[in-house]
């Protein structure tokens, strides 16, 4: 409080000094800034509200009115599992491989191979979706197809690898693999940013207690970290649920829920559901995907406060 | 020293570069003074112009699948039509349907008739009133049967065998159910692999009403724009569809007949004969078809048919996709149901369906459709 105090004091007698000419600088200043919060608040609430009315005619109809005779939940169900199942294969394959792609240019790497690096990372997530999705049906997933054949005859016990196999490579295995691809830009940029941030009192400290490289980064970089490290994958994770165009390109959509990672049957994901859907439908059917666009919504503003509160109790400690 | 003499140099170019571009800078000042009168007389001529050019701007928007064709009938009209200018969007076909509707453009094209089941066909009316609806089929596509199967140049299949394939009861390629009817093939032991759209479409549509029709016994789930059985391979688009295929060996598919490219085409069983998709035989159909009573309720420019595919006439494939116009009768300006009317003349026209024919590999109209369809056409006002 008495902190806050003398820096206000500071900035008034710093405006008084300047003659008043500060103070209107500070003014619009602060009125910019209140205006763009403002215009964030405003269209985040604009968005729900869009959802929200359009979503809700098919929200309170009943099942038979609705295009596919069931329920707004078990239409969406089975989308949402989608969604969730690519996201979390993209976190699982992304996040381990940007951290170590950050640490490598941070720590490991030298300086300039590290910036030539950093640089190709970052151009990766100048590449256009619906090219990562071409990329995927074109080349990731007809190469991928011996691979997945391998792992249904090897792995075949374990419901993710059950089979049968695809022969065309569009499975949710794929879309994990080029959504990782698609997120590690993100994540790596946070990742490497924290890591070179990382005090050099710290590592230098933990080094001169005989500490290897390696137990120098478990023991001082990757604790720094941690909490950036997760709002970063929190970022890619919202990228990951909400991609449409590469999804809707790739993956042969065609089953329910199913955790079978190589089949042809493969659950929807929401954006992608209401990308292939939306061209042909009217009527209700326009506001039933609306309202699958809610549900999107919901579940990302959901995951990504879970997130916040994660990050904080982490922080806490 | 020798720094201090090249700085001079510096300057000196520097001076002499500023004083060009304070030259350029008059010069072109001077010189723009009589090139803004002349802008102005030429806005001037120009505001004169349009009253000559009587045709304006029209919109339209709909079925992809009629997209490549309406592509080729709007730069070949406002080639022949100076000051017209005609856009199609390729929404896809229920977009189309709701915007024309909605009154945001003044044509639509659709890959299903209006009807009355969703409530459009009374709304469609109630936008043209006080003029009448046009609804008129103008783009017949042939939907092949693609499959890859390397070693077999010819597959032939009977609506049922083919009923079954797409409903997963058939498959492997050596049952014995496609043996029976392909011999002397040597069909392979690969698992079959049915790839339907995982998007919405008339294609779909189209297929699952010839399913339904031509093998009622197999084939008992509802006609409808998206693909009903669950497990198969998806694929986005007809060029998923064909990537799909192209893909997977023992993949087998339905796609836009001009789109099939290097892929296999299925015979069907049409009757006591093996039809091959083609322009002609296609057409073919809507002459043996009823126009529907339901689709039309007694509108005299609304020409929609119930298509027969179980048609057992030969020459012709029943496995195809009808595509309409939809317009109105009476527009706001009568310039507007001018240009519509010359619009749609022309895509109905001998040389419109030649033109979407070479460009989209449509079957053009018969010459007793046209007939038909010119009345329709012609009660635009």
């Amino acid at each position: 409080m008495a902190h806050f105090d003398t820096t206000t004091n500071a900035g008034q007698l710093l405006a008084a000094a300047s003659g008043g000419r500060r103070r209107r600088g500070d003014r619009i200043f602060s009125n910019t800034a209140v205006i763009a919060a403002v215009t964030i608040l405003a269209l985040l609430a604009g968005v729900a509200i869009f959802l929200v009315s359009e979503g809700l005619p098919a929200l309170t109809a009943s099942s038979s009115e609705l295009p596919h005779g069931e329920s707004f939940l078990s239409y969406v169900a089975p989308l949402a599992f989608g969604t969730a199942l690519a996201g979390v294969l993209a976190m699982i394959i992304a996040v381990p491989l940007a951290v170590a792609v950050a640490l490598f240019i941070t720590h490991i790497a030298p300086a300039r191979i590290a910036l030539w690096l950093g640089f190709v990372v970052d151009l990766l997530a100048a590449i256009p979706s619906i090219i990562y999705g071409l990329w995927g049906i074109f080349v990731l997933g007809p190469a991928a197809v011996p691979a997945m054949k391998w792992l249904e005859e090897k792995l075949g016990f374990l419901p993710i690898f059950e089979g049968p196999a695809s022969i065309t490579g569009r499975t949710m295995l794929v879309v994990g693999l080029v959504l990782a691809v698609m997120i590690l830009p993100i994540v790596s940029a946070v990742a490497r940013e924290v890591f070179s941030q990382t005090p050099r009192k710290l590592q230098e400290g933990a080094q001169a207690l005989g500490a290897t490289r390696w137990e120098m980064i478990k023991t001082t970089v990757l604790p720094f970290g941690k909490s950036s490290v997760m709002s970063g994958a929190m970022l890619g994770l919202g990228r990951a649920l909400g991609e449409t165009m590469a999804v809707a390109i790739i993956l042969s959509v065609s089953g329910g829920v199913s955790f079978n990672l190589i089949s042809q049957a493969n659950p929807s994901t929401i954006a992608a559901n209401i990308a292939l859907n939306f061209p042909e439908s009217s009527g209700l059917a326009i506001n039933l995907l609306i309202a699958t666009g809610l549900a999107l919504f919901v579940i990302t503003l959901a995951t990504n406060f879970l997130a916040r509160w994660i990050i904080a109790r982490s922080e806490v400690k | 020293m020798s720094s201090s003499k090249w700085l001079a140099v510096f300057a000196a170019a520097c001076v002499l570069v500023l004083g060009l571009a304070a030259c350029g800078g008059g010069d072109s000042s001077s010189s723009s003074s009589p090139s803004t009168s002349e802008e102005s007389g030429e806005t001037e001529s120009g505001g004169g112009a349009p009253s000559t050019e009587a045709s304006g701007e029209i919109a339209g928007a709909g079925s992809t699948a009629q997209e490549a064709a309406q592509k080729a009938w709007t730069a070949e009209f406002e080639n022949a039509n100076g000051g017209a200018t005609i856009s199609y969007d390729g929404v896809g076909s229920g977009g189309g349907r709701e915007k024309f509707i909605a009154g945001a453009v003044a044509f639509a094209g659709s890959d299903t008739p209006l009807s009355e089941e969703e409530g459009e066909l009374g709304k469609a009316t109630k936008r043209c009133e006080p003029g009448e609806l046009v609804e008129v089929p103008d783009y017949i596509s042939p939907i092949a049967i693609v499959y890859n199967l390397p070693g077999v140049e010819e597959l032939k299949l009977t609506p049922e065998t083919l009923a079954k394939i797409f409903n997963q009861e058939i498959e492997s390629w050596n049952d014995p159910e496609i043996a029976k009817e392909n011999e002397g093939v040597e069909l392979p032991e690969t698992r079959i692999v049915p790839v339907n759209r995982s998007d919405e479409s008339g294609t779909t549509e189209n297929f699952t009403d010839y399913l339904s029709q031509a093998a009622p016994s197999v084939w008992t789930h509802e006609v409808s724009g998206e693909w009903p059985v669950k497990g198969g391979e998806a694929a986005s688009g007809t060029s998923g569809v064909i990537e799909a295929v192209s893909a997977g060996e023992g993949a087998i598919g339905y796609a836009d007949a001009s789109q099939a490219g290097e892929l296999g085409k299925a015979l069907i069983q049409v009757g006591s004969n093996w039809a091959e998709p083609s322009p002609e035989a296609a057409a073919k159909v809507l002459d043996l078809s009823k126009e529907d009573p339901e689709l039309e309720k007694g509108q005299k420019n609304v020409i929609a048919f119930e298509i027969d595919r179980k048609t057992e006439a030969s020459g012709v494939y029943p496995i195809i996709l009808v595509s309409s116009l939809i317009g109105c009768t009476k527009y706001k300006s009568a310039d507007e149901a001018a240009l519509v009317k010359a619009y749609f003349e022309y895509a109905i026209s001998p040389e419109g369906q030649e033109l979407a024919a070479e460009a989209a590999g449509s079957a053009p109209l018969s010459s007793a459709l046209t007939k038909k369809v010119e009345a329709a056409v012609g009660a635009i006002e």
